[in-house]
């Protein structure tokens, strides 16, 4: 088991919402994980999750409100300016909306170098040039394409000018936004099997953040399963997706369609009913308890702490029990 | 199913002049569709499936061009004045769009919109309208109904604004569903619970369902026949089991082929389709998929094969005769 | 990897705001028309026998003729030559101060959008306690103070004309700020001055060529009327304003000394407004998509 590179502990991250009513929406709580060395972890919820939150709180793009995170021996959210942007050089992050995540203004030599202007200052043009031309090459790009602006390119190379930009610096921990969800079907795996290539080749440490999950199954080795800001499991990949402790994530696996008529037809669990509350107001003790199909009187008065069961730790008070009805 | 034909499209295209050239969303597509059948057609975007959709309502965007025919039951849809899509809109066929936000009216609450479409097919009264209503949100699952009648859509949630707009398609008990991409922009147990809902009206109401979408594992769960599209075309047609046990089109094969699985055995790489998707202002001049395509040769770059019947009920557009 | 692109015609911004103008013939009769003065203005002196400044005693008030097309004035002037040279000025004056106050309205806003919460609200209070002062005495107290001054009439037009455009690029980059890419940016540690250079200011040029192209008639006009007043140029260089004013004296005995330095101030004014609207829709980027 390698070290881990990022250690975070305890992440909470609280909006203030405007308006008399002081009201807050509570999108991350106590959020704790490691990841180690050359690895990818998966981050999976579906909307309110709080995963898209939890990136953004990492790069230091939105404020935690309480926690730790540990890059490099260093607390992240406790980093002053100055420090925090040296830091930088080496915590990229890559965006949903490839097109949307490019200054359409400028063009691809000058998007993928602008990281070098920042953080590369003794390396002359020609020297940028480069090595701009090299990560290019490395993700799948032409020389050809140097010249060209964003709005000229199909979702799945855009996608790739975000990957080159987050790479040119060769950092040491990549960030994921769900970055293959808004690419055409038949560009999808393409993204994936690059992003997995370049994590072998740069030995990279990712966080691969994600409600695909079958995606995430052929792009991580560990899962974390979010639902409302909390943790409900982490588990290696092949526990997660062959033995689910937790209910939240049983129910998530069944709701996935299956690309097979006769099997999908034969399926006869019910789908999940209900609906993700209002992170405004999360429902007390496990804030899965509402949709629960086994919840019981201490789910309202207890939140759940994450416990281990064989590989795998879920937060969940009926974890480890006999076949919960599988 | 052995019933005449609902709806026939015959040989339908679309395009859209312009200065800089012609764009042929859709170029040269027939399809049958039988009373009760539920139709998933997949594709990505250039495809023309949405084009397809709005072509059978005569919703598409100004300056498009329509040749070839829709019969809805014998009455012919292209070029008919608007008297006789106003019929057919809504009361006959009715549209679900993909984006629950946007498809409601943010001003106007939820009984409004749900009863608009029945005031005006059938002319009732303000009662009458509200108690089928309520009906149909009971229908579609939506706990309340009374309570959302008065409330408006930035009060729901995404799934529950979709059963809306179901509800809202279904309220003058049309003989055919269109849906475009509805569970795209939803979580997926939500989407699980629409899917399931589709099928079990789809089961109460008899409606022919077409149902249009990216996403494979969808069609697999609801579809009984699938029609695959790619740059206007249509490149493959059958059940739905035949399509995904012995799919005989490289893009169809591509496409099954390049999806992550949930369980099973856990591939290195994905098997992907390379290159881009194509775009409809620019297509070659043969079939469009040959720039993809690992089987493309000389006769496919000369002229866009023909649709094909290669089994009973199954047919491809592809020259190429090997093993994929 | 094919590189193949999504559009059949790859184009930039330019040459979409570029064929956008095409189809307004307004705005590009506008941008013709203006052209034309333009070349009238610089070249046309150049071809002609008369200097603006010199008078010729025995040639005054001279209704126009062969010799002086537009006749001349109180001092026996040529009124063609003088009133190209007042376009001259005027075009001088309402391009200089325009880009003037374009560049300072552009950092302010910019920087007061992007900055946000307390600085911003500074930045835009104070440029509201501006908007409230009243101009035209306060360059009166200043001709008093320092005398007429060319200089004094920049100054003055520069620090009205940045206003407008300080409020509509805060607008802008307030909504710029939101987007994706500006957070990549933040995600990379891009530090804000660099930030408002190198990704706003680019982003915000569709809005500010507009709202410049608007700019220069206000300035000119305020220039005229400053002339008109007696405190902008003073002679013997004329602007188009000065020149109104030296007309508007004469309007019962010499007519004709009004009406081309008016027409031709209400053409520049009226082809700057035109090409500016016709901008704003060809730039606009809201208007397409």
């Amino acid at each position: 088991m390698s070290e881990a590179v990022l250690t975070v502990q305890g992440l909470t991250v609280r909006f203030a919402l405007a308006g008399a009513r002081h009201r807050v929406l509570q999108a991350v709580t106590d959020v704790s994980f490691s990841l180690p060395r050359g690895e990818t972890l998966g981050i999976v919820g579906e909307s309110g999750s709080g995963k898209s939150t939890i990136a953004r709180a990492l790069l230091r793009l939105v404020p935690a409100s309480a926690g730790v995170a540990r890059f490099k021996g260093i607390n992240l959210l406790a980093l002053e300016h100055e420090p925090l942007r040296r830091m930088r050089e080496h915590l990229q992050i890559i965006f949903q909306d490839p097109l949307a995540s490019l200054d359409p203004r400028m063009r691809v030599s000058q998007i993928i170098e602008e990281p070098l202007l920042e953080f590369r200052p003794r390396l002359d043009a020609q020297a940028r040039r480069t090595v701009v031309l090299s990560t290019m090459e490395r993700v799948g790009l032409l020389q050809s394409h140097l010249n060209r602006y964003p709005h000229e390119f199909s979702g799945g190379q855009a996608q790739r000018i975000g990957i080159a930009r987050a790479l040119v610096l060769e950092p040491e921990l990549l960030v994921c936004d769900e970055p293959i969800s808004a690419l055409d079907v038949s560009i999808k795996s393409q993204i994936a099997n690059l992003l997995k290539d370049l994590q072998r080749q740069l030995h990279l440490s990712v966080l691969f953040i994600a409600h695909d999950l079958a995606a995430v199954r052929f792009s991580c080795e560990r899962v974390l399963v979010l639902y409302l800001g909390r943790v409900m499991e982490i588990a290696p990949r092949d526990a997660l997706f062959s033995a689910p402790q937790h209910p939240y994530t049983r129910a998530l696996l069944q709701s996935v369609p299956i690309p097979d008529p006769r099997r999908a037809r034969a399926r006869r669990e019910a789908p999940l009913g209900g609906e993700i509350p209002s992170p405004l107001t999360p429902p007390s003790g496990c804030v899965f308890r509402t949709r629960c199909p086994i919840a019981e009187a201490r789910c309202a008065e207890q939140v759940p702490a994450l416990r281990v069961v064989g590989s795998s730790q879920v937060a969940c008070h009926r974890a480890g029990e006999q076949e919960l009805g599988r | 199913m052995s019933s005449a034909p609902l709806l026939q499209i015959g040989d339908l295209s679309v395009s859209y002049p312009s200065r800089a050239g012609t764009t042929r969303a859709l170029d040269g597509v027939s399809l049958d569709l039988s009373p009760g059948e539920f139709l998933g057609i997949v594709g990505e975007s250039g495809s023309g499936k949405t084009q397809l959709l709005l072509a059978m309502l005569g919703l598409n965007a100004q300056g498009a061009q329509l040749a070839g025919s829709i019969s809805y039951r014998g009455q012919e849809l292209v070029g008919a004045g608007q008297r006789v899509m106003a019929q057919v809109r809504g009361r006959r066929i009715g549209m679900i769009f993909q984006d629950p936000m946007t498809a409601l009216n943010p001003y106007l609450t939820i009984g409004t919109q749900v009863t608009e479409g029945v005031r005006q097919h059938y002319g009732l009264g303000r009662k009458a309208a509200h108690r089928r209503a309520v009906e149909l949100l009971e229908a579609v699952q939506i706990p309340e109904p009374e309570r959302r009648l008065g409330q408006h859509p930035h009060e729901l949630s995404g799934g529950m604004r979709q059963r809306i707009v179901i509800a809202m398609a279904l309220i003058c008990e049309p003989e055919i569903l269109l849906a475009d991409e509805p569970t795209t922009a939803l979580d997926v147990t939500v989407q699980a619970q629409i899917l399931a809902l589709l099928r079990e009206l789809r089961t109460r109401t008899r409606a022919a369902i077409v149902l249009v979408t990216h996403d494979l594992g969808v069609i697999a769960e609801v579809a009984d026949r699938v029609l695959v599209m790619y740059a206007g075309r249509v490149v493959e047609q059958a059940g739905v089991e035949q399509l995904f046990a012995s799919a005989r089109h490289p893009y169809t094969l591509g496409l099954r082929r390049s999806i992550a699985e949930l369980d099973g055995p856990l591939p290195e790489r994905l098997p992907s389709i390379g290159g881009n998707p194509p775009n409809p202002a620019a297509l070659p001049p043969g079939c469009a998929f040959a720039p993809r395509c690992a089987h493309a040769f000389e006769r496919c770059l000369s002229m866009p094969p023909p649709l094909l019947s290669v089994a009973p009920g199954h047919a491809r557009a592809c020259y190429f005769e090997g093993a994929l | 990897m094919s590189g193949a692109l999504t559009q059949a015609s790859v184009q930039t911004p330019w040459q979409q705001a570029r064929a956008q103008l095409y189809r307004r013939p307004l705005a590009l009769a506008a941008l013709l028309v203006l052209m034309a003065v333009i070349v009238l203005a610089l070249l046309g002196p150049l071809f002609s026998s008369y200097d603006f400044a010199t008078p010729s005693w025995n040639e005054i008030y001279q209704t126009p003729s062969l010799h002086h097309w537009l006749g001349t004035d109180a001092l026996g002037r040529d009124q063609l030559v003088r009133v190209l040279w007042g376009c001259r000025i005027s075009l001088l004056v309402g391009v200089a101060a325009s880009l003037v106050s374009v560049i300072i309205g552009v950092l302010w806003g910019a920087t007061a959008g992007y900055a946000g919460g307390s600085a911003d609200s500074m930045m835009m209070r104070f440029v509201d306690i501006l908007y409230t002062v009243p101009f035209i005495p306060l360059v009166i107290v200043m001709t008093v103070l320092f005398g007429r001054n060319f200089l004094l009439v920049f100054v003055a037009i520069g620090a009205v004309s940045w206003l407008d455009i300080a409020r509509i690029v805060r607008g802008q980059t307030l909504s710029l700020k939101q987007r994706e890419f500006i957070e990549a940016a933040r995600a990379l540690g891009v530090r804000t001055p660099t930030m408002i250079i190198r990704h706003l200011v680019p982003n915000l040029i569709g809005v500010v060529i507009i709202y410049a192209t608007l700019t220069v008639p206000t300035v000119i006009l305020f220039e005229a009327f400053l002339s008109f007043l007696g405190l902008g140029v003073h002679a013997p260089l004329a602007s188009l304003g000065s020149l109104v004013s030296d007309g508007a004296d004469h309007l019962q005995s010499q007519p004709y000394l009004l009406t081309a330095p008016a027409v031709l101030l209400a053409l520049i004014i009226a082809c700057f407004s035109y090409l500016g609207d016709g901008l704003r829709d060809a730039l606009d980027p809201r208007a397409h998509h």
